[in-house]
């Protein structure tokens, strides 16, 4: 069953086309690959997905039901959590309290609420900085706080806009770890990712965008050996 | 210790009247606490969600407003004002919250600013309800004694303590404090910010509608130059939390002792007194660079700085 199905979105900024009739559908339990080259509309389709900018034109389907249109805060509460590229954390709050003020998105108490919370921030690693106000956390931290707070929203889909980047190699392999135990708990995801090596490894399927526009779709070694692919992405990179 | 400091605090409010002070000293401890109230309504706003209000002149018209018309037209006691503002006000701010609460930042203090005078404005001209520039005015006020008002809004002030910090305890507090950090971050988590700062907002003006509605009673006589006042309300009521600390729970006390002290000493000063709010403002600059926090908020930094002048 598909869990996320997006269906000939098009968005238009002015004049500039920042997504051209994209289609694709998320399977349930997966891990989607969202790659291409800067400025290919990779964050721009999370924001569509997510609300924050409804499609000019097609649909976006959650488990069979329209969400294109929605607010950001009602396709969180119907099981979209998200996190940022340029990380978004509530600076002048305590770790915990930040991911508190997410997991009040389902339950009504403050115990409860510290209870999801706890629970996330052990999830994710960050139990010993639960009392560190954010403004004052290290990158790799605040990207892994990111993470916690959608998680505390107890999402069934989490979107993950460059989860990685900028980590060392190893936050790299915890964050990694991570990715793959929010998978096992049956939480599908969406993840856009520079890191070729990591999107590869665990990624179920991957949409590689460029220009706006849909280049390719498969599994990991179809992408890798598609020419268009790799001329349009991967042979950019080689270049460089 | 610290737990109990709010019982040690309201008890100790709560016998002074007892020491027969005067009745100019009773008026001072009445404004002081009226005014924590104003801030404490401010800071849930302001202080907590982020939304910063240089308007809120306009809920404490529209509360001493209701107060003031129930008595003349109504022929009611201008207590009823006080039950009746909590309706009233709280229309007036969906009114407003849906007018500048799509505004952000500086775009809705600007809003709110424009909302109290366009208020204070039209009070001067429906002089039909208002009685416009001539004002409102109690033939008699319920007490000549001030102890019973002291009481009353003693008691006030109570209630806006416990409203505020079993508000900023609850789920409403971490959604306030979310949004005032990151509207978009507190959007993506699920949070309706449009909903949760219009009820930041409408309990934000409840309470400031309750000091207006109290000060019609206290003072029996309000115009609308006096309660919409720009300066002399929606200014003193930021300098009152910025003073002394945003987003704390003792803050507005510190800062309405500070702010009313100050008033009261300036006014004596020969031939500056008119000038108050040169001091205020150059007060405010000293604040905002020196202790950006207030002084509840910057207590630590305050301390330190205290300790090495002592030693130099």
């Amino acid at each position: 069953m598909a869990m996320l199905e997006v269906k000939g979105v098009s968005r238009f900024f002015g004049g500039l086309a920042a997504l051209t009739d994209i289609s694709f559908g998320v399977e349930k339990g997966d891990i989607l690959g969202l790659i291409g080259p800067n400025g290919a509309g990779k964050t721009t389709m999370f924001n569509v997905v997510n609300g924050f900018y409804p499609p000019s034109k097609g649909e976006v389907y959650f488990k069979q039901k329209k969400i294109s249109g929605l607010k950001p805060h009602q396709i969180c509460k119907m099981g979209i959590a998200r996190t940022f590229q340029v990380v978004k954390p509530l600076q002048r709050m305590s770790v915990l309290d930040n991911v508190i003020a997410s997991a009040f998105l389902r339950v009504k108490t403050r115990t409860r609420a510290e209870e999801i919370a706890l629970d996330t921030i052990k999830f994710t690693g960050l139990l010993d900085d639960r009392d560190v106000i954010s403004k004052g956390l290290p990158l790799g931290k605040r990207k892994k706080l990111e993470i916690a707070r959608a998680l505390a929203t107890q999402p069934e889909m989490l979107l993950l806009d460059e989860s990685f980047a900028g980590l060392n190699p190893a936050e790299l392999d915890e964050s990694i770890g991570i990715i793959r135990r929010i998978k096992e708990r049956g939480i599908t995801i969406m993840i856009i990712e520079h890191h070729m090596k990591v999107i590869m490894a665990i990624s179920d399927k991957i949409v590689v965008l460029s220009y706006g526009q849909k280049l390719a779709e498969g599994t990991p070694k179809e992408i890798g050996n598609n020419p268009l692919v790799v001329e349009a992405y991967l042979g950019e990179a080689e270049s460089a | 210790m610290r737990k109990a400091l709010p019982l040690i605090i309201a008890g100790l409010l709560a016998v002074l009247p007892l020491l027969g002070l005067s009745s100019y000293w009773m008026h001072i401890l009445i404004l002081v606490i009226m005014w924590s109230v104003i801030g404490m309504a401010w800071n849930l706003l302001g202080g907590y969600c982020g939304q910063v209000s240089f308007g809120h002149a306009a809920f404490f018209g529209v509360g001493a407003y209701t107060a003031g018309i129930l008595y003349n037209k109504a022929h009611l006691s201008a207590w009823w004002g006080m039950p009746l503002s909590i309706v009233f006000v709280t229309i007036v701010a969906l009114i407003i919250g849906y007018i500048c609460l799509r505004l952000r930042g500086p775009f809705f203090a600007l809003g709110t600013l424009a909302i109290g005078v366009i208020l204070r404005v039209t009070a001067e001209n429906l002089t039909g309800i208002t009685e416009g520039d001539l004002g409102i005015m109690l033939q008699e006020r319920t007490w000549i004694d001030k102890t019973w008002y002291f009481y009353i809004v003693l008691a006030l002030a109570v209630v806006t303590f416990i409203a505020v910090k079993m508000i900023i305890e609850s789920k409403l507090g971490y959604y306030f404090v979310a949004i005032r950090e990151d509207q978009d971050a507190a959007e993506s988590l699920g949070i309706n910010t449009t909903l949760y700062k219009t009820v930041a907002l409408s309990l934000s003006a409840v309470f400031t509608g309750l000091a207006g509605a109290f000060y019609m009673n206290y003072m029996g006589y309000i115009d609308p130059k006096i309660v919409f006042a720009l300066h002399d309300i929606s200014i003193v009521t930021i300098m009152v939390v910025m003073v002394g600390g945003v987003a704390t729970y003792w803050g507005p006390f510190v800062g309405a002792i500070i702010m009313v002290f100050l008033a009261e000493i300036i006014r004596t000063i020969p031939k500056l007194g008119a000038a108050h709010h040169t001091f205020f403002g150059i007060l405010l600059i000293v604040i905002i660079i020196f202790l950006p926090n207030g002084i509840v908020g910057d207590l630590p930094k305050l301390k330190k700085l205290l300790r090495i002048g002592k030693a130099a």
